[in-house]
């Protein structure tokens, strides 16, 4: 099997996450000491530097935003580790938290100095109660040692909304409010959490950076592809032989980790399609399988990164059916503020269905193809926006799979 | 129930009012009309607000259900690893259909999207906690725990 390159993963199994004294032994806690004997503007030029990129799906330069934050004005800030991981297919953020959770702190609280907030907040999806329990002991730890100095976490979680994982509607939802996403501008870093300015990052985005305070942003820069550095953890699902989670350089390709990494597909079947980035993410046809699965490269072959899910589907699978059953993830998870997005998804899932029962027509499959443009730019948030990607992209990919169903 | 003393310890909490539905849900599986009244009440919102809250996410319930609330993950890699399969399993054990509740009170049935457990799809969850590869046949045993 080809190799891992554990970067985020650096202590995951080799440390107990219920014990800060592994973490400290294995380096911990060093990075933030680093940090704080530096200037901000020292530490976010570092993490720029570094060219390290949201890994929550928008790859936006984590140094970058964090000077936005940095730069406003405000008797008090904000750090928000986005733990809500609701794409479906996706684990990553869990493993992480799971398995070296004092990695996410120390990111927070070099993010704290860095932006001036003594604040931070984990806001944990409610379907990891048991990550929560162990969020509290690891800050308990942490507060115990000391090592946080005046920065404090608290745990926020979540009850069951994906839109919550968009970062205004988790803002509205730390609040106390139900989880609709606000009009942008203004952005989170200018005016976020109770309108103070606020840094949302992913939780693997902030694993990530301890690493690179100690080991410098030029030697993170250099690792993967230049345009989106560093390594991507991939979450591997469906019809794959090693259903697991891996850790990669960014220049790997799509081939490599279902190939190499993945051991291929289970059972000896052939390929058909491949979903990345979770369930907003485009399905992906064999041709395009050497593609890089770095951010820019992704969107240049028409797909996203997103969240690293990858849903590997063999020739035995009903695509159609499959997408069907996405549209209706999106109609339920629809927060219903704007129109374009509550009515499209809910015409998306019934042309889906009745295509699904056999029942559509060509002229159902155009519809879907002008709602699903209209609905990538005009919908609210990135929900809505994404929500026909799977759509749009099997009917380009896999136009015969909806043709043998057609009335 | 003395909803107000669940929630005291969450009502300095800004926006604590989410911590506070979670605290009763743990006591008693949903949310009730004088919960809810209860919490607008402490947390100083409009009813109509705190019920926004509450109808909002899909973690809380403001209709009664059984004590232990059992999902089934039916996102994309569930469906496809068989999640159906599952769904007529556990709906002819428990004699109900989805989104029902036993009438003795014990379980609920509901879906869920993905609970971010998909290395061993099909997945359920009962109260929070995750069961994965699950089939029929390990479907009595799981359900016993909660006897
Ligand atoms: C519908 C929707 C769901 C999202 N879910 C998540 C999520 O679960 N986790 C996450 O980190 N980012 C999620 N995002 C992206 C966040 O809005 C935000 O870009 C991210 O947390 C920023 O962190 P990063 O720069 O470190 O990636 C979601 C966005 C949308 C539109
Ligand atoms: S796009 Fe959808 S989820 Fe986003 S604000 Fe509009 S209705 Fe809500
Ligand atoms: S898809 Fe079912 S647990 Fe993730």
């Amino acid at each position: 099997m080809a190799e891992e390159m554990r970067v985020v993963l650096r202590n995951y199994g080799k440390i107990d996450p219920l014990k800060i004294e592994d973490y400290i032994n294995a380096g911990g806690y060093q990075a933030l000491e680093k940090a704080r004997s530096m200037s901000q503007t020292d530490v976010i030029e570092e993490v720029r530097k570094s060219g390290l990129r949201g890994r929550g799906g928008a790859g936006f330069n984590a140094g970058q935003k964090w000077n936005f934050a940095f730069q406003a004005q405000a008797d008090q800030k904000y750090v928000i580790c986005n733990a809500d991981e609701g794409e479906p297919g996706t684990y990553k953020d869990r493993t992480i938290m799971q398995g070296d959770p004092h990695s996410v702190l120390e990111g927070m609280a070099i993010c704290g100095y860095a932006i001036g907030a003594s604040k931070g907040y984990i806001y944990c999806r409610g379907e990891y109660p048991y990550v929560v329990d162990l969020l509290n002991q690891a800050i308990d730890q942490a507060r115990e040692k000391g090592v946080l100095g005046d920065f404090d976490i608290e745990v926020r979680m979540g009850a069951g909304a994906y839109v919550c994982g968009e970062e205004t509607a988790l803002i509205e939802s730390i609040e106390g409010h139900r989880g609709e996403p606000r009009f942008k501008p203004p952005y989170p870093p200018v005016s976020g959490l109770w309108g103070k300015p606020t840094i949302v990052n992913n939780v693997e985005t902030l694993a990530s950076v301890p690493v690179i305070l100690e080991k410098g942003g030029d030697w993170y820069a250099g690792l993967g592809a230049a345009s989106y550095p560093g390594t991507k953890v991939l979450t591997l699902t469906g019809d794959v032989v090693n259903k697991t989670v891996i850790e990669v350089p960014t220049n790997t390709t799509i081939c490599e980790v279902i190939y190499d990494f993945g051991g291929g597909i289970a059972g000896g079947k052939a390929f058909k399609a491949v979903q990345i980035g979770g369930t907003s993410g485009a399905f992906i046809p064999e041709s395009l399988l050497d593609t890089q699965i770095d951010f820019d490269s992704m969107s240049a072959a028409g797909a996203s990164l997103g969240s690293g899910a990858v849903l590997v589907m063999d020739e035995t699978r009903d695509i159609v059916d499959v997408v069907c059953r996405i549209a209706k993830f999106f109609e339920h998870e629809s927060c219903g503020k704007c129109a374009p997005c509550r009515e499209g998804t809910m015409r998306l899932h019934k042309l889906m269905n009745k295509l699904n029962a056999g029942e559509g027509s060509a002229a159902d499959i155009a519809l879907l193809n002008k709602l699903g443009r209209v609905m990538s730019v005009a919908c609210l948030c990135g929900l809505g926006q994404a929500a026909p990607s799977p759509v749009l992209t099997t009917i380009k990919h896999f136009q015969p799979d909806y043709n043998a169903k057609l009335q | 129930m003395d909803y107000k003393e669940i929630m005291a310890p969450y009502q300095d909490l800004p926006g604590g009012i989410i911590e506070a539905f979670h605290a009763i849900q743990k006591e008693q599986s949903y949310l009730t009309e004088d919960a809810i009244i209860a919490a607008a009440e402490l947390f100083e919102i409009p009813v109509k607000d705190a019920y926004g809250v509450a109808t909002f996410y899909s973690y809380f319930s403001v209709n009664s259900r059984g004590r232990n609330v059992i999902r089934i993950c039916e996102s994309a890699p569930c469906h496809i690893a068989g999640a159906n399969e599952v769904i007529a399993a556990l709906e002819k054990e428990l004699g109900i259909k989805m989104g029902e509740s036993t009438p003795d009170g014990k379980f609920a049935l509901e879906f869920a999207e993905c609970v971010g457990q998909c290395q061993a799809t099909p997945v359920i969850t009962i109260n929070g906690k995750p069961y994965g590869d699950v089939n029929a046949e390990k479907i009595p045993a799981i359900l016993a725990e909660y006897e």
